[in-house]
């Protein structure tokens, strides 16, 4: 089994990154890896509730963010900082995820077999 | 040391594709061994076998065909990125019924699973083109 780290860094919608991501993720899972999901900068958008993307003709990725659980992937972070900066706060959030600092993500990368950025 | 790339951004778009191509001769170079390349996203546009670049620029769809066949590498496209964009082996052109192939035979259309397989059999996966 490998440690895998997974950094959403992209917002929700303009690209399809955050669902390319998040198959990565979901595949892994299926795979029985050890996953972290980090969401930092842009990405902590994701994690936001009740978006409705229709009139954009795209799918809501983060309205499968909750199936995560039933992956098994219960390592969820969010970076403080990405978050303050843009005036959230962790309870507004879709899905449980801690709450981490620059120095505690360096430590998951390190501790991490590959990383992916997206 | 066993190495895996994935590479995302179409060729001649961004940086990446190339940058990738020219660190995989190298590490083959110096005597890595690729377990896989994986085109995912953009990326399967590097597998185009119908693109026809400019005589003055580099035909980067040549470029990796030729170091897949040369090197003998497993190249994989995302099926889900590749069917998206148009990017059809003979097989999935028949079955989705389109009128042409514009896979490079060099590579083979599978899933995200091949690119956890490769997590799982490298000592690095590195990243191009995010």
């Amino acid at each position: 089994m490998k440690t895998l780290t997974f950094l959403a860094r992209s917002g929700p919608h303009g690209s399809s990154k955050p669902k390319a991501l998040l198959d990565m993720v979901l595949s892994a899972a299926v795979f029985e890896q050890k996953i972290n999901y980090i969401f930092i900068d842009d990405g902590v958008y994701q994690l936001l509730p009740d978006q409705d993307p229709s009139r954009l003709a795209a799918k809501n990725v983060s309205a499968a963010l909750p199936a995560l659980e039933l992956y098994g992937v219960d390592k969820v972070y969010v970076d403080t900082d990405s978050l303050q900066k843009r005036g959230l706060a962790a309870r507004q959030l879709l899905i449980p995820a801690q709450t981490c600092h620059a120095d505690e993500i360096k430590t998951l990368i390190a501790d991490s077999d590959m990383v992916f950025s997206l | 040391m066993i190495i895996s790339l994935v590479i995302h951004g179409a060729p001649g778009a961004t940086q990446g594709p190339q940058t990738a191509l020219s660190f995989c001769q190298a590490a083959l170079d110096a005597g890595h061994q690729i377990y896989r390349l994986f085109f995912y996203e953009d990326g399967v546009h590097n597998a185009h076998a119908l693109s026809v670049w400019p005589q003055d620029e580099r035909d980067l769809n040549n470029d990796w065909a030729s170091l897949v066949r040369r090197n003998n590498l497993d190249a994989v496209v995302c099926v889900a990125s590749a069917l998206k964009r148009g990017v059809l082996n003979e097989e999935e052109a028949a079955r989705y019924e389109k009128q042409a192939a514009s896979l490079d035979s060099a590579f083979d259309i599978s899933g995200l699973g091949q690119w956890v397989d490769a997590c799982l059999n490298s000592d690095r996966v590195v990243s191009f083109g995010v």
